[in-house]
Formats: C-alpha cells, sequence, structure tokens
C-alpha cells in the first residue's frame, strides 16, 4: 500500500531482520519502534508530532523500563525526580488556593490538547478519569488514588497556617509536575506540560485543600 | 460524540457523567443501547454489507474480491481474522486486515492504495473496508486467537509493538499501558481491560470491530486504536502504518486463545 515513508520502514525491517532471527529486544528494536513511530504519526491539528517525537529524558528513560518490565534504577530515578523538581513553578503570588467550585469544573472537565480540539479551547484536567474525589460523584476512575478527604486526611485544618504548608507544598508541586515526587508516575505534569495554567492549579488545590471543599467534608 | 470527547482510552462508562449536562445524554444514550440491542447488533447491516462487497465486481479492473489472499489462501475467509496481523510474502510486509484489504484492492480491483488510507473512516472506500473488516471477522466469530509468530518480520512487529504500547508521550504522558497495563482498573466508570495479557474471550482486541451505539458508526480496529492515541493527545496514526500493525501485533499476540466475539455492540 503506499507510502515511500512507510516502504523505508519496511525495508528496514527487512535489514534488521537479516542474520537477526532471534531478535527479542534490545537496541535494534528500540531503533524500529523509534523509526515507525516518526514514518507512522503526522502532525494534525494543535497535536503536532513532536509530541511522540520529541519526548524527554524522564519519558525515555521510563518507558525503557516499562519495556523490560523492571523499575527504573533508584539512583536515575532520583536524578530524574530532582530535574521535574526544578521545573516546578510557585504561584506568583504566594496564593496556593482558589475557588474550590472552579476547581470541581476543571477536574470534571476531560477536553483540550487532542487533534479534534481547537488551540483556544479551555483545556480540562481529566482528574475524575482517575481519581474519586468528591463523594457525590460516582463516576470516577481507580488508574489513581482516591482523593476524597485529600485535606482533612492530611489534618489541614487551615491550608494558609505554616503547619498546612509542607502538605499545600507537596501538593501544588504534584500537581504542576507529578514527576517531581515519583519519576514514572502516570499522572500528567498539568503545569510543567502547559495543560493547565497557574490559576487553573490554585482551583484544583481548594478542591483537595480547603475546608470548606465537599472533598473535606 | 460529546462522550467519546471528554473520556480518556476506552471512553466512560455507560453510567458515566455526573455534570448537568451528562445525566441527559447518558439517559438517552441507554435508552438507545437498549433498543439497539433489543433489535440485534447494527453491524449485521455491515456484515451484509461486506460480504456483498467482497463478491462484487468493483473498481477499475471491475473484479470481485474472491481471490484476495487474507493469509489462508486465495478466498479464504474463514478463519483468517484470529490470525491477523500476520507476514505476506506478495507484500514483504506484516499486515493487518484492514491494510490487506486495501492491498487486495489495489491490486485485485486497481483501487488506489494511497487515496483510500487518506480517506476519513466512515467515508468512501474507507466506509467499504471497515464493512469488509466486520464480514470477514464475524467468519471467525467464536474461534481462538493464534497469531504466527514463525516468520521473523512477526517478531520483530511484536517486539516493535511492545514499544508502541508502553510509549509514554503526548501532553499527557499517557502511554496504551497507563490505562490498560494493570488489573481490575477503571476510567470514570468503564472497565479497563489489562492488553499486556489475554483479557479473555472477547474482550479487548477479541472485541473489535465493533458497532458504536453513542454515535452510530461501525469501528474498526484501527478507528479503536486511532481514538485511543487521539484521546492520548497524541499525533495522527496513519491508516496502515507500521506502528499501527506493529501495536495489533503486540496486542493479538497477547491475545492468543480468547474467542473473538467481533463484531460486537459498543456503547
Amino acid at each position: 500500500m503506499k507510502t515511500p515513508r512507510s516502504g523505508g520502514a519496511a525495508a528496514l525491517v527487512a535489514a534488521l531482520t537479516v542474520g537477526c532471527a532471534a531478535l527479542g529486544g534490545g537496541s535494534s528494536a528500540d531503533q524500529l519502534a523509534a523509526d515507525m513511530v516518526k514514518a507512522s504519526f503526522r502532525s494534525e491539528g494543535i497535536a503536532k508530532v513532536e509530541r511522540v517525537t520529541g519526548i524527554d529524558e524522564t519519558l525515555q528513560a521510563c518507558n525503557a523500563a516499562d519495556v523490560v518490565g523492571k523499575p527504573l534504577d533508584p539512583a536515575i530515578a532520583k536524578r530524574l525526580e530532582e530535574a521535574n523538581l526544578k521545573t516546578v513553578k510557585w504561584p506568583s503570588d504566594g496564593k496556593f488556593l482558589g475557588d474550590w467550585k472552579q476547581g470541581e469544573a476543571i477536574a470534571q472537565s476531560g477536553r483540550g490538547l487532542t487533534w479534534t480540539d481547537a488551540a483556544n479551547t479551555v483545556n480540562g484536567g481529566n482528574c475524575y478519569n482517575c481519581h474519586q474525589i468528591s463523594k457525590e460523584e460516582i463516576s470516577f476512575g481507580t488508574l489513581g488514588p482516591s482523593l476524597y478527604n485529600y485535606g482533612k486526611l492530611r489534618g489541614v485544618a487551615d491550608p494558609g497556617s505554616t503547619a498546612a504548608r509542607p502538605v499545600v507544598e507537596y501538593t501544588w508541586g504534584k500537581i504542576w509536575n507529578a514527576k517531581a515526587y515519583n519519576a514514572c508516575s502516570n499522572m500528567p505534569r498539568s503545569g510543567h506540560m502547559g495543560n493547565l495554567n497557574e490559576q487553573q492549579i490554585r482551583h484544583l488545590m481548594a478542591l483537595l485543600l480547603d475546608p470548606q471543599s465537599p472533598v473535606n467534608k | 460524540m460529546r462522550t467519546v470527547r471528554t473520556s480518556l482510552m476506552l471512553g466512560v462508562g455507560l453510567m458515566a457523567g455526573s455534570a448537568a449536562w451528562a445525566q441527559k445524554s447518558t439517559t438517552e444514550a441507554i435508552e438507545e443501547y437498549r433498543a439497539m440491542l433489543a433489535d440485534g447488533n447494527p453491524a449485521e447491516l455491515f456484515e451484509a454489507k461486506g460480504e456483498e462487497l467482497w463478491k462484487q465486481r468493483r473498481g477499475p479492473k471491475a473484479a470481485s474480491l474472491e481471490r484476495c489472499d487474507l493469509g489462508k489462501g486465495p478466498g479464504v475467509v474463514k478463519g483468517a481474522f484470529v490470525e491477523l496481523p500476520r507476514y505476506f510474502a506478495d507484500t514483504g510486509k506484516v499486515q493487518d486486515l484492514e491494510s490487506r484489504l486495501v492491498t487486495c484492492m489495489e491490486r485485485l480491483q486497481g483501487f488506489n492504495a494511497a487515496e483510500i488510507a487518506k480517506t476519513p473512516f466512515g467515508r468512501g472506500e474507507m466506509a467499504n473496508v471497515t464493512a469488509l473488516a466486520t464480514w470477514i471477522a464475524a467468519a471467525s466469530k467464536g474461534m481462538a486467537f493464534n497469531l504466527p509468530q514463525a516468520h521473523p518480520m512477526e517478531r520483530t512487529f511484536y517486539e516493535a509493538g511492545k514499544r508502541m504500547f508502553f510509549m509514554r508521550g503526548g501532553t499527557h504522558d499517557f502511554s496504551c499501558a497507563s490505562c490498560h497495563g494493570e488489573e481490575g482498573k477503571r476510567i470514570r466508570l468503564q472497565e479497563l481491560p489489562n492488553l499486556t495479557r489475554s483479557p479473555g474471550d472477547g474482550v479487548g482486541f477479541a472485541a473489535w470491530p465493533a458497532y458504536r451505539v453513542s454515535n452510530g458508526q461501525m469501528w474498526s480496529m484501527q478507528l479503536r486504536l486511532n481514538d485511543c492515541f487521539r484521546q492520548q493527545r497524541f499525533p495522527y496514526p496513519e491508516f496502515g502504518s507500521d506502528a499501527l500493525t506493529a501495536l495489533s501485533t503486540y496486542l493479538g499476540v497477547n491475545a492468543k486463545g480468547a474467542k473473538s466475539a467481533a463484531p460486537t455492540l459498543k456503547r
């Protein structure tokens, strides 16, 4: 069928398989997969091909570890976590919490950033896809831990207090860049990758930490 | 389309959605779903169309597809689906059902394969490819998946497909494995099969093509994978591309022993 590009990939496969019948993994399969990705995906709308051809070191290391089915080397994991932590942008005005009602709407929304979304679509947080959050919403996913009673369970009575500061900072950092605390976390790096802006993250923070939020009732 | 657009990967469950707008559409969807069940699977209409297309003389060469070799010899349809993707010596490629059908349409009937590959799902000759795939899949209903892995390229595609499956990327760092790498997980209310192993009969790879009630369309495997990638926020995987074939090879080999239920009916 078709394009010179996939013909090129087929030729590469043929070249690789000559004298390589026992290929069970390793660098040649890695190279082939990388070439397939380059030849098989195209930019469409706002979804540019660099989203798969230009992934960073963190993802490359985690992907390779998953393929062999072993956890990341602890020293490498630590280095990557430190690098990701450095990318976290703290609230520009020092204010960590916004409006939990707006946070709930952001947590509900799965919109934005696909090739069928317009560039001006307001992105959602996709949070309920993976997490239980408020008790009222029964349609939640289980890919991530339950966040119901998130602040209450962590003893946050006043998010502005000094005592609450470590939890507040960790929560901000986790939403901004989840890989700062677990290099191969399945959670998106919402701030780091530009999925959510600072104000949206403030609203999600309120959903999780504001004592008035239904999450903490 | 709304629930499809707002969910990730395999979409939200039948009961999903609690925002005000979702309540109504969910109720409607369930009613529609039940009505469809009562009437039988609309995929049967696509099966009938596919069978007709297979036998009909069409294209610039006014030929039928009855000499198309889907891997078990010219014209053999039964059992072909549960052994695809596989290596084809005449093209020197590993091909899945859909890309193989397009090869046959080009070689036997004189259609332009590149043109078909560029045609959006559900339109023109691409809609015919989906109907043909539905009929061919149905001919293997109840048969166990058993993809060949004897040829080196078939094993190579499995290995490359495994890398596609575990490839985090896009704006959300999602891979196929983010949702389909563990047992007993769900997204919203939708249960997610673990596709690193055989999830069982009629689930995952063994459930497509499927008729989707929510958008009234017949979905081929390529469209299923395409929409997973869309919701992963990946760029667009070309129809018939090696990446999709490799991923299907990985999923198909992992599904070994699972009985095909395709075509199924999906929310």
